[in-house]
């Protein structure tokens, strides 16, 4: 016997050609609409991934442009504005507060770094607030330093990678040609604190000869208001806060534009490809009228024919969405490049996240979308009449 | 409806097509009765209307005034035509149709070809009905062969095949031989002759050959439109 499925399933296999044509055009109308969900759900992941892992939820430092802060925060910057040390005190007595962390951020220009020279980014941290605020740094070698003076350094698993360095190496801190040893390296974080290289704090401010501080970290007790905390902390004077929901905000809102391009290319290729569906099932059902009119004749009602023609729609969008969604998850890392090519700002990590509920979001909206497009081929095809149909007409 | 019951009844049965302002009277006032198990041909030359009467009997099409009897069910009568669903229904109950050009799908294999109505609609008792009627008609060996591995006459076969796989009371074939040589026609002919003796199949054929028109017990010689017993 054979079923419906099977007498669409032979009818798509008549024209291979323009069927494969047809699914390709489905296929990446998929793909675009899963990476860019992928992409909207991963951004922000990755987001808040990067600001978890600061150790921090609150920052502290001195007036200047919110967006400067912001990136400051996640990458570190030159041009900075200082504190004074004595700030922290004030802040640590807080209630609110759980830990606080004084940092002095610093960049260097590196002539050897990359083609032309380039940034390397300094943090002084202290060792007796700093390892507490990271519980999740692993070290691939060696530790922290000995003491807040010693002339040693810890580095970040790419910044150690990228100078080829090993603990007990020596590295020159660029501009000053002041050595320091490496005692540390870390695992891999998956953020920005793997380009990092981490100097004991007192060490970097006589390096630098600056006896401030650029940054205080602070870690918020469980079940504290932070905004209360926040108000509380703008009472300091020539600070400014930068907190987790501002970063998000303000990184979020740059981002925007690149989401509603993305948005955009994803609509103009399920019309395309709706477009391509519309043309195979109406074409398929133009040359088929003969035989559309012999299974009138054999007792077909039109419900039937659609239902036919439908069900042919339903397997192109079916395996049209689920080839998109596999290559989507295959070429995942080849669309994180592309989407980070075109973005201000992008965390670490995966940017793209294709998971089992968006794949099928993503195929319910393709499968949706694809047997609108069948609705008018569909109809077309039922309302056909036996006799002219045989006769090729109408 | 049982098939002692089925009897076709056309009274003054027309049909008229418009082309532009001009009318085309292809069928024109036709009466007959055709009884339960008989054996109808129609014959006579192009336009004669003879098509267009079988179309109008198998409920194909409606008429443009005239009444139509089934099994004492008038179909078509007093201004009264059947949308396309209530003449899909009442074809599919009574009726199996064969053509000249056998529309097989040429995707499917002979057995999927046969067994393609019951997709549609299945009638109770018809399970294994579509070997059966491949093995009656000489297409057992050919079962999962597609339409273009075989020949004319044994397309035309498994076309009989698939409009009597639902039981039919009436079998409707518009110049089965039209497309085959002689020895496949008489071939034909000899399987619908058995059909109308040994399972009392009720048959109405269109043809041109006058031979072949023979085959049945009883030929109506179509004229400008009109039907003459011959």
């Amino acid at each position: 016997m054979i079923s419906r499925f099977q007498v669409a399933l032979k009818n798509l296999l008549r024209k291979k050609v323009r069927t494969l044509l047809t699914l390709v055009g489905i296929m990446l109308s998929s793909w675009v609409l899963v990476s860019l969900l992928g992409f909207n759900r991963g951004y922000e992941q990755a987001l808040n991934r990067d600001i978890d892992n600061m150790g921090y939820q609150l920052m502290v430092m001195a007036k200047g442009c919110p967006y400067e802060a912001a990136t400051m925060m996640l990458q570190g910057g030159a041009g900075l504005r200082y504190i004074d040390r004595s700030m922290v005190d004030s802040i640590v007595s807080n209630p609110a507060v759980d830990k606080v962390t004084p940092i002095l951020m610093q960049a260097f220009f590196d002539p050897n770094k990359g083609d032309g020279g380039g940034i390397a980014g300094y943090y002084g941290v202290e060792i007796a607030t700093y390892p507490a605020m990271k519980p999740f740094f692993r070290f691939r070698q060696g530790g922290w330093f000995r003491d807040e003076h010693a002339t040693e350094a810890v580095m970040g698993f790419e910044a150690a990678e990228l100078e080829q360095r090993e603990v007990g190496d020596m590295i020159m801190v660029p501009e000053k040609n002041i050595p320091l040893k490496v005692v540390g390296i870390l695992e891999r974080t998956g953020t920005q604190d793997d380009g990092t290289i981490f100097v004991p704090l007192k060490t970097l401010q006589k390096i630098s000869a600056i006896d401030k501080i650029t940054t205080i970290g602070i870690k918020i007790k469980k079940d504290a208001d932070s905004s209360k905390l926040e108000n509380a902390l703008y009472q300091l004077p020539d600070v400014q806060v930068v907190s987790f929901s501002q970063v998000k905000q303000t990184i979020m809102k740059l981002i925007s534009t690149a989401r509603v391009m993305v948005l955009s290319i994803a609509i103009v290729a399920i019309i395309i490809a709706m477009v391509g569906v519309i043309n195979t099932i109406l074409m398929s059902v133009l040359e088929r009228k003969q035989e559309i009119g012999i299974l009138k004749t054999m007792g077909a009602m039109p419900g039937d024919i659609f239902r036919l023609v439908w069900t042919e729609t339903l397997i192109l969008c079916a395996c049209g969405g689920v080839g998109g969604i596999v290559f989507a998850l295959a070429f995942a890392r080849v669309t994180d490049i592309m989407v980070r090519s075109i973005l201000p700002y992008a965390p670490s990590g995966g940017l793209v996240m294709i998971d089992i509920r968006l794949a099928a979001l993503t195929l319910a909206i393709i499968v949706a979308v694809g047997l609108a497009s069948g609705l008018y081929p569909a109809w077309k095809a039922g309302r056909m009449r036996p006799l002219e149909s045989i006769r090729g007409e109408g | 409806m049982t098939r002692n019951t089925v009897s076709l009844e056309a009274r003054g049965l027309a049909r008229v097509y418009r082309r532009g302002s001009e009318e085309i009277r292809a069928l024109d006032e036709v009466s007959l009765r055709i009884r339960q198990g008989e054996f109808v041909s129609f014959m006579g030359p192009s336009g004669s209307g003879k098509t267009t009467l079988v179309n109008l009997l198998g409920c194909l099409d409606n008429p443009t005034s005239g009444e139509l009897d089934l099994a004492g069910r008038t179909i078509f009568g007093k201004g009264n035509l059947l949308g396309e669903r209530e003449l899909t229904r009442i074809r599919r109950e009574i009726f199996g149709y064969i053509f000249q050009n056998f529309y097989l799908i040429p995707t499917l294999t002979v057995r999927e070809n046969v067994a393609l109505p019951l997709a549609f609609y299945r009638k109770p008792g018809v399970e294994g009905e579509v070997e059966r009627l491949l093995g009656m008609l000489g297409m057992g060996h050919r079962m999962n062969h597609l339409p273009r591995q075989i020949s004319g006459g044994e397309m035309q076969r498994v076309a009989i095949a698939r409009a009597l796989v639902n039981r039919p009371e009436i079998l409707l074939a518009d110049e089965p031989t039209g497309n085959l040589d002689t020895k496949r026609s008489q071939e034909i002919g000899e399987v619908l002759q058995e059909l109308n003796r040994n399972a009392g199949l009720t048959i109405v054929m269109v043809t041109h050959d006058p031979g072949f028109a023979r085959l049945g017990g009883r030929l109506i010689e179509m004229r400008d439109g009109r039907a003459h017993e011959a």
